[in-house]
C-alpha cells in the first residue's frame, strides 16, 4: 500500500483505518473509497441508510454588505434574492463560459454566504475568488480546514436524523424541511448547519461540524442507526450512486472546458440576471445559438463497460467521448454518460472499448430517478 | 492463506497443473484488492497465446485490470459461470471463479513461477 501519510485527514481518518477502510489520495486527503465493498455500501444508501466522511469538500464564507452582490456576480444562479435558510446549486464560470467549478451557495443571514465548493478545485477558486474581491465591503474567510462535513443519506436518513441528540428541539424544523433548505444549532465545539442536501439521488442531510465534533456525531450516528442498517459508505459509491441519477461530477461531465449548457446544467444558470456574472455575455450567446455538443445517457448492448475518455463512434465516425461510465449497481448493466455532437440523434451509437467497438444505445435521461423530494421510499422510474 | 498445491505469477495469477492443461485464475489478494468484479471478458477456445501475452479483462466498479497468461498455450475451457456471474471471482477465486484452462506448449515456462511461500512474501504477509 502506498504512503498516505503526507496527506491531510479529516477527524474520521482514524475511524475509517480502525474499520477497515481501504484509503486512498483524493484531492490532497487521505480519503476511504470502500470499506465493505462498493455495492453493498451503495445498496445500503438506496435501500437504507448510508453515511460519509466528505470533510475534504471546501467551505469559503463570505461576510460584509457587499457579499450578496459578490456571490451573485461569481456564479451562475439566483443568489442575490434568495432567502436566508435556502441553499442553491451554481456554476462559478471564466469569462468564456468554462466551468471553474460546481458549488452550493448557502445564505446564512442577509450579509453572509457560505460557498461549497470541490475539494480538488478548492485552491484554484479560493484564488478566482480573491482576485475578484472588490476593494471594500466583502470578506473572505476560508474554513475548508475546520468544518467537518458527514453526509447521512439514503430513505432512512430522515429517521436517523430525527434521533440525534442535538435536534431533539429540532423536531418541527426537520419535519418541515424542504430540499435544498438547512438550519443552524450549536453543538459543543460550535455552529452546526443541518442541510437537507447530497449527491446520491435519495433523500439525505449534510451536517458541517467544527472538527472537535466530527467523531462523536459519527459515532451517535452509527449507535442510532445500527436497527436501520446503517453503513458506512466511501468515496467509489459515492460516484455510482451520482452516475445513476445523472448528477454531474467535476472533472467528468463539468470542466473548464466544458460549458454548463453542454452538461445540460442550463437550469442552474441564469443569463437573464439583472446583476450580471462572469460569463453571462458568452452563455447568453450560447443560449441563443445553441451548444456544440450536449450529454447523452447511454446503455451498453454489446459487451464491455465503457469508461471515462472512450471513443463514442456514430456511424464509424467518432462523435465524442465518454465521460462517465460503469457498471451501475442499482439497474445491473453498463452504463455511462458521453459528451457529443448536438447533432447525433438518439438510437444506436458504439463505444471504443480497448481498441474494439461495443455497441450501445441512447437511454432517457436520467437512468435512475432521484427521490430527493416527496416520499423517500417512493417506487423509482428506470430509464 | 496461499494454498501450495499451484503455483503464481507476479501478476497475481494462480496456475493449477492438471496434466498437461494448466488450471488459471486470479489469486485471492488479486480479487479483493480489485474490489467488487462485476465484468469479465475471457478468450475463444482455441486462440494460442505466448507467456505475458493479454487474454482477457477483469473489470470491478471503480478499476479495470488485463488478464496476462503465465504460461504459452492453446486455450481449451474457458469458465462459462465467471462471464455470467463476474461476482464467483470474489466468492471464490481460487475454486469455482477460475477462468481459463491452457493446454501448455512449454511446461518449462512453470519453472520460473512462485510457489506458495515465494508468493506470500510478495503479498506480504
Amino acid at each position: 500500500m502506498s504512503d498516505l501519510s503526507h496527506l491531510k485527514k479529516t477527524p474520521l481518518t482514524g475511524w475509517h483505518v480502525e474499520n477497515g477502510g481501504r484509503m486512498v489520495e483524493y484531492a490532497g486527503y487521505q480519503m476511504p473509497v470502500q470499506y465493505s465493498g462498493v455495492l453493498a455500501e451503495h445498496e445500503s444508501v438506496r435501500e437504507k441508510v448510508g453515511l460519509f466522511d466528505i470533510t475534504h469538500m471546501g467551505e469559503i464564507f463570505v461576510t460584509g454588505p457587499g457579499a450578496s452582490d459578490y456571490v451573485s456576480g461569481l456564479v451562475t444562479n439566483f443568489v442575490a434574492k434568495m432567502d436566508c435558510g435556502k441553499v442553491v446549486y451554481n456554476a462559478m464560470c471564466r469569462p468564456d463560459g468554462g466551468v471553474l467549478d460546481d458549488m452550493l451557495v448557502y445564505r446564512l443571514a442577509d450579509e453572509k454566504f457560505m460557498v461549497v465548493c470541490n475539494a480538488a478545485n478548492h485552491d484554484k477558486i479560493i484564488a478566482w475568488m480573491t482576485d475578484h474581491l472588490p476593494a471594500e465591503g466583502v470578506t473572505l474567510d476560508d474554513q475548508s480546514d475546520d468544518v467537518a462535513l458527514v453526509a447521512v443519506q439514503g430513505p432512512q436518513s430522515a429517521e436517523l436524523v430525527k434521533r440525534l441528540d442535538i435536534l431533539q428541539t429540532r423536531q418541527e424544523d426537520l419535519a418541515g424541511m424542504d430540499f435544498y433548505t438547512f438550519f443552524t444549532c450549536e453543538g459543543p465545539g460550535g455552529t452546526w448547519i443541518v442541510s437537507r442536501t447530497g449527491y446520491t439521488g435519495e433523500h439525505g442531510y449534510e451536517i458541517y461540524i467544527p472538527n472537535a465534533d466530527a467523531a462523536a456525531l459519527w459515532r451517535e450516528l452509527l449507535a442510532k442507526g445500527e436497527d436501520l442498517g446503517v453503513a458506512p459508505v466511501g468515496l467509489a459509491a459515492r460516484d455510482t450512486l451520482r452516475f445513476e441519477v445523472c448528477y454531474c461530477l467535476y472533472g467528468h461531465e463539468l470542466a473548464e472546458d466544458i460549458s454548463p449548457l453542454e452538461a445540460g446544467i442550463g437550469w442552474a444558470v441564469k443569463t437573464k440576471k439583472k446583476t450580471g456574472f462572469i460569463g453571462q455575455e458568452a452563455l447568453q450567446a450560447q443560449k441563443e445559438q445553441g451548444v456544440p455538443r450536449k450529454i447523452v445517457c447511454l446503455e451498453m448492448t454489446g459487451r464491455g463497460i465503457a469508461r471515462q475518455g472512450c471513443p463514442v463512434m456514430y456511424q464509424g465516425k467518432e462523435v465524442g467521448f465518454v465521460t462517465s461510465g460503469t457498471h451501475s449497481p442499482t439497474l445491473k448493466k453498463a452504463l455511462a454518460l458521453a459528451l457529443v455532437a448536438a447533432d447525433v440523434p438518439e438510437g444506436e451509437l458504439a463505444v471504443e472499448i480497448r481498441g474494439k467497438e461495443i455497441a450501445c444505445h441512447t437511454v432517457d435521461f436520467p437512468f435512475l430517478t432521484a427521490r430527493t423530494k416527496g416520499d423517500p421510499m417512493a417506487t423509482r422510474t428506470l430509464s | 492463506m496461499v494454498p501450495d498445491d499451484r503455483k503464481y505469477s507476479q501478476e497475481h495469477e494462480w496456475i493449477q497443473l492438471d496434466g498437461d492443461v494448466a488450471i488459471v485464475g486470479v489469486t485471492d489478494y488479486a480479487a479483493n484488492e480489485l474490489g467488487d468484479i462485476v465484468f469479465v471478458e475471457l478468450p475463444e477456445t482455441g486462440e494460442e497465446f505466448s507467456q505475458g501475452d493479454t487474454a482477457g479483462t477483469i473489470e470491478s466498479v471503480k478499476a479495470v485490470a488485463d488478464l496476462f497468461l503465465p504460461v504459452s498455450g492453446e486455450v481449451v475451457a474457458i469458465n462459462e459461470a465467471v462471464v455470467d456471474s463476474p461476482e464467483l471471482v470474489n466468492n471464490s477465486p481460487m475454486d469455482d471463479g477460475w477462468l481459463v484452462k491452457i493446454r501448455l506448449s512449454d511446461t518449462a515456462e512453470l519453472d520460473a513461477l512462485m510457489d506458495a511461500a515465494a508468493y506470500q512474501d510478495l503479498i506480504g504477509g
